[in-house]
């Protein structure tokens, strides 16, 4: 028998880590949205974009900085650094490989991966860089009513706040700004973007530049939870069958499909798990995925794929 | 002047069919094999350097043979049957599991029927090539949703079956044989009585097969098969409005390939490493697998081993220079070198020629047609 | 394909126009794939070494996931074969040359790594250590075809402690089946006596792979024995995602949980014990899950948490002087200064001076020259290490007297418990000896059964001297 707190202290429990995979999901969402790149290197951006900036933080703060300039400081040092990085993408790799077909480009976003892992190492340090950023107590709700309560994790919905704030603030630059539309129009069809006069080349910059900058939000908080080391990038691998469920091209898709996975592998872990082994979370999410595909096979909220001859 | 078919012609059907119509080709590959079947034993034995050493034999050239192996199947897939996998890890994984239980006896008990199904250990060669079948039947169960999913949809959705297979093989204890550690190890590689334990026997072992499997890849994919799995790759709507069927082309992709990929892993596991973990089939290997067949070339035999030979040896290199050269840097640096480097280069590679390898060599045999006169 | 194909077939033009033409880049191509061809013609020359050294490879990782710990280690390593090297112009007058290779912590790399440093130096490799469960299973049978030694302190396969049929196997120091008799020891004397065991609950979250599965049989014996309830939790490579494991851990609500991780899982395990509210006195890490970067990321969460110590903890000792003033006084030190004295960095020193103290047995017997692995061997089974040797060399404190022979290649079975108290690793217990009468059958009886499946016929161990 299940007890009723526990499956809800499980569910929300997944609910907010799904939205921490979001927040590295929509990296992968953008980039394809603009581009058609399905940019494996969003977890090794993680991993640049953290260790910038916590090793510029530590150095603010040992020179004697107070912490609130440190971290605005280091906050713009990193920003700065996910913006040659994304320059540094568009102008050698992206850019020459246009019009490639998606698994070429797939494959180089790979060889980017190797190359930020290694000079993000290189030049930051591969130890573990502890940051704390957001608070990690606990709550534990409801407790006249569940024996022990329902705990949640204060990081947990602090991480849902940024990515409630970061959608909204995408859909807005989306909708609203000359850039944004610009960007939308280059999704559509670059080449029409181009004749029209949207110099594409900028546009690009601009998403991997975006996507930079949510690598570096996502940093901020899985930094928080892990400490900033090289395994944050395995986090593309959990990103993934987020972006598959939610389909590739829809920001809200990335939250919702986040949702689903994290309150799914949580159920099934902790549920199904002890009675099979355990550890079935990694294949759990994406044999979700497998199973919404078959149903859509553009993802929950993707464009449909029309094919012609 | 050496490289022209001018003046080879062909009065038969058959040699207008063979494999080889070009009497260089024939011969290049001629010298090649002869190099690999008869000059690398004979340099070994005459402890020539560097084949005298077993680093060149062990690290190199074994680990190359069997992915390349490897890298031939899984072009059949991407590479003719334009469907990404990104589980060819966990094929690699099922053959070897599956030769290794073949090879130390089966045995399945059915209680709630009353009886057991037992099979004793079977012969390594039987075991290793019924592995890469249990990796075929496989191979035809995760195929199916190729049907409806296509491009990197269904990449993603071979994930699925790697992160699935390497659960498989570390929780479930039957499969290792109820090694406390989940670690297991080779049986004794004996074929038909020979004892293969020395580098140059298992070289030779991994060439054979190697080549065998290379000829018949290369003989399939130009027969009516391979052309039915070209013509899906190149667009699927159109080539099923010609007649042929999608099910049972894709299908067979996947079989021949898993098949291929799933042989590759019991070689790798049996004769490279010996003794195994699930790590061993984790996702970087197929990420590298699925680098080396689009660096060699996407739909090219020889592409593969191009390929295999530039993704396994490249980053050996890259590590092995600053020691040879005496530059002084730690390993650390070196190790995060060789990831820029070899980064940039597969990024510069994709630029400069997305069609790999083998689109060079061919370019490179347009040309020499036409040397020393090419206008 | 659906995505980008069709326009890339329908649209030929390039956006950005390349510098060179067909023909250059192909030019240019050809000429890089001839450099790369020379160079790696090069890269098999050995370089010419010096007839009187001794070869030891150190396989490290410095990079990757489990960076974080190989680091110290592989620092600890370098430093005191340096120290050896500075202070006593090497062994008995041998100087050691040593190279690092990086695995990664990957099986294959590993193998590449053994193959590329066994045949290095005049005699080859002296032994080797590749800190890696993964490594040692896949590394077991070729050094034993090779006779190089492969010393697996503190890791590697607990059935190898039988010498008679390992024969090249030295899991020096303690196997995990001796750290898992440990930490129920010192359960229960923390529960008050192996008779309040019963009933008890006790988890093990382990990292799933070789490494952490290999304690599970003995913890089953044990749980058996004394009629606790063990749960096995596993948690996937490499170990950042463990919110389920731990909201297991909430509802079930076991008296002790055994952690078996390493890098990246341990910190995340502490951080995650905090975020449920579990008790961080009531976990138990093994010896690979006690040091420094394991729990300062966590910060106040970590404190209380505990963990088994292999025989020495944090701290510096006489030797560690010496290395300051022989290593880094003259700039060859491989650490940050600060760091010398870490957990794992003394382990890695430990390890070292094993290996260089084997070399010194086995130099005894075969002459103060370059030894092959094969004498080396004979070395290691013949290690005998006094409280007054250990004094000598600075080790005093940190080690217990430790004796290797043909059946036990274990050679030593002790260890304590440390505590974090946030700043530093305190020792809370006495010593422990792991209790050989329940380790022993399950020793047998694995390591018979690897006989049996290798056609290996063990040594008669009475004949061997």
């Amino acid at each position: 028998m299940i007890a009723l707190g526990q499956f809800l202290e499980v569910l929300i429990g997944g609910l907010m880590s799904g939205v921490l995979y979001s927040l590295v999901a929509l990296g992968f969402v953008l980039i394809f949205k603009a581009s058609g790149v399905f940019n494996f290197a969003q977890g090794a951006m993680v991993l640049l974009a953290g260790l910038a900036l916590v090793r510029s933080l530590d150095l603010l703060v040992a020179n004697g900085f107070p912490l609130w300039v440190a971290i605005v400081l280091g906050i713009g040092f990193a920003a700065v650094i996910m913006a040659i990085t994304a320059w540094l993408i568009e102008r050698f790799v992206i850019g020459p490989l246009v019009n490639q077909n998606a698994l070429t480009l797939f494959m180089s976003t790979i060889g980017v991966t190797f190359v930020l892992e290694g000079a993000a190492q290189m030049i930051f340090g591969s130890d573990v860089y502890p940051l704390r950023l957001f608070p990690t107590d606990i709550w534990l709700l409801f407790e006249s009513h569940f024996p022990g309560g329902i705990l949640v994790n204060q990081l947990d919905v602090w991480g849902g706040l940024i990515a409630g704030i970061l959608v909204a603030g995408l859909a807005i630059f989306f909708q609203q700004t000359k850039t944004g539309r610009a960007l939308r129009a280059v999704a559509d069809d670059h080449m029409a973007a181009q004749s029209v006069g949207i110099p594409i080349g900028w546009i690009w910059f601009v998403v991997w530049l975006v996507a930079g900058l949510v690598a570096l939000v996502a940093a901020t908080v899985w930094g928080t939870k892990l400490g900033v080391q090289f395994s944050i990038t395995f986090l593309a691998l959990k990103a993934l069958p987020v972006l598959i469920i939610g389909g590739l091209t829809s920001v809200p898709g990335a939250i919702v499909g986040g949702l689903i996975v994290g309150a799914g592998e949580k159920l099934a872990e902790v549920f199904l798990g002890s009675h099979i082994g355990g550890g079935i979370e990694y294949w759990f999410a994406y044999v979700l995925a497998l199973a919404v595909l078959l149903v859509r096979p553009q993802g929950l909220f993707g464009e449909r794929i029309i094919e012609r001859i | 002047m050496l490289y022209r078919e001018a003046g080879q012609f062909k009065t038969t059907y058959a040699e207008d069919m063979a494999i080889f119509p070009i009497r260089q080709d024939r011969m290049a590959l001629a010298i090649l094999l002869g190099i690999a079947f008869i000059g690398v034993p004979l340099l070994a034995d005459f402890d020539i350097w560097p084949f005298g050493s077993d680093y060149l034999l062990r690290a190199i050239l074994l680990p190359f043979l069997i992915l390349a192996l490897a890298a031939i199947g899984v072009n059949i897939l991407v590479g003719y049957c334009g469907q990404i996998s990104l589980g060819s890890g966990a094929f690699m994984a099922i053959g070897a599991y599956s030769a290794y239980k073949l090879g130390t006896g089966v045995h399945i008990p059915l209680d709630w029927l009353g009886f057991a199904i037992s099979i004793p250990p079977l012969p390594v060669l039987l075991s290793i090539l019924l592995g890469g079948l249990a990796a075929a039947v496989v191979g035809i169960l995760f195929g199916i949703p190729s049907l409806r999913i296509k491009g990197l949809y269904l990449a993603v959705a071979t994930l699925a079956a790697q992160f699935f297979f390497d659960w498989v093989f570390l929780r479930v204890p039957w499969f290792t044989n109820y090694a406390p550690s989940g670690s297991v190890s080779a049986p004794t590689l004996d074929f038909f009585g020979l004892n293969v334990g020395t580098p140059i026997e298992r070289y030779m072992l991994c060439l054979i097969f190697v080549t065998v499997f290379a000829f018949l890849a290369k003989n399939l994919v130009r027969g009516n098969l391979g052309r039915q799995w070209m013509a899906i790759r190149d667009m699927d709507i159109a080539a099923e409005l010609i007649g042929i069927r999608p099910l049972y082309a894709k299908l067979t992709a996947f079989a021949v390939s898993s098949f291929i990929i799933g042989v590759a892993g019991a070689l790798w596991a049996f004769v490279y490493l010996g003794s195994w973990e699930p790590l061993a089939f984790s996702i970087e290997r197929s990420l590298q697998l699925l680098f080396m067949v689009i660096i060699g070339g996407l739909g090219s035999i020889m592409g593969s081993f191009i390929g295999a030979a530039f993704i396994l040896i490249l980053p050996i290199m890259l590590n092995l220079l600053p020691t040879q050269l005496g530059v002084p840097l730690s390993t650390e640096t070196i190790t995060h070198l060789e990831f820029i480097i070899f980064g940039s280069l597969i990024c510069y590679l994709l630029i400069k020629e997305p069609h790999g390898f083998a689109r060079l060599i061919s370019i490179g045999k347009e040309k020499l047609r036409l040397w020393p006169f090419p206008y | 394909m659906a995505i980008g194909g069709k326009e890339a077939r329908e649209n030929k033009t390039r956006y950005r126009k390349n510098g060179l033409n067909e023909e250059d880049s192909y030019m240019v191509r050809n000429k890089l794939l001839l450099a790369a061809a020379i160079l790696s013609g090069g890269a098999f020359a050995s370089p010419a070494a010096a007839q009187s050294e001794q070869f030891i490879p150190i396989l490290s990782y410095r990079t990757g996931a489990y960076a974080v710990n190989g680091v110290p280690y592989a620092n600890g390593v370098a430093d005191y074969y340096n120290l050896v090297n500075e202070r006593d112009g090497g062994i008995n007058g041998v100087k050691i040359l040593f190279e690092e290779c990086e695995t990664g912590y990957a099986t294959d790399k590993g193998v590449e790594c053994y193959e590329r440093l066994k045949g290095k130096g005049p005699t080859g490799a002296a032994f080797v250590n590749p800190l890696s469960t993964g490594i040692t299973f896949a590394l077991t049978e070729k050094t034993t075809t090779d006779k190089i030694p492969i010393i697996t302190m503190g890791y590697g396969r607990a059935d190898s402690k039988n010498g008679a049929v390992f024969a090249y196997n030295f899991p020096l120091l303690g196997t995990y089946w001796s750290a898992a008799d440990i930490a129920i020891q010192h359960v229960a004397k923390e529960v008050g006596g192996f008779d309040k065991l019963k009933g008890k609950k006790i988890s093990l979250l382990y990292h799933d792979s070789p490494y952490g599965k290999e304690p599970i049989p003995m913890l089953q014996v044990l749980a058996k024995k004394y009629g606790f309830e063990f749960t096995p939790i596993p948690v996937t490579h490499p170990g950042v995602e463990q919110k389920s494991q731990w909201l297991s851990i909430r509802q079930n609500r076991p008296d002790y949980v055994l952690v078996w991780g390493w890098g990246v899982m341990n910190g995340t395990a502490v951080k995650e014990a905090a975020a449920v509210a579990y008790p961080r006195d009531k976990m138990i890490g093994v010896w690979w899950s006690g040091a420094e970067p394991d729990v300062q990321p966590a910060g106040d969460q970590a404190v209380g948490y505990k963990a088994l110590m292999l025989q020495h903890g944090a701290g510096k000792f006489p030797v560690h002087a010496e290395i300051e003033k022989h290593v880094y006084a003259k700039g060859k030190g491989a650490s940050e200064p600060g760091k010398i004295g870490e957990v794992l960095y003394n382990r890695g020193m430990v390890n070292a001076m094993l290996g260089v103290e084997a070399i010194r047995k086995a130099q005894e017997k075969f002459g103060k020259k370059p030894l092959t692995g094969e004498q080396v061997r004979w070395g290691l089974e013949n290690l005998n290490l006094s409280e007054a040797r250990l004094k000598e060399l600075g080790f005093e404190g940190m080690l217990k007297p430790i004796k290797i022979s043909c059946s036990d290649h274990e050679g030593a079975r002790d260890g304590r418990v440390q505590q974090w108290d946030g700043k530093g690793w305190k020792v809370i217990s006495d010593w422990y000896t792991a209790n050989q009468s329940e380790t022993e059958p399950l020793v047998d009886e694995v390591s018979a059964k690897y006989a049996a499946d290798k056609k290996i016929q063990p040594r008669d161990c009475s004949k061997e001297s």
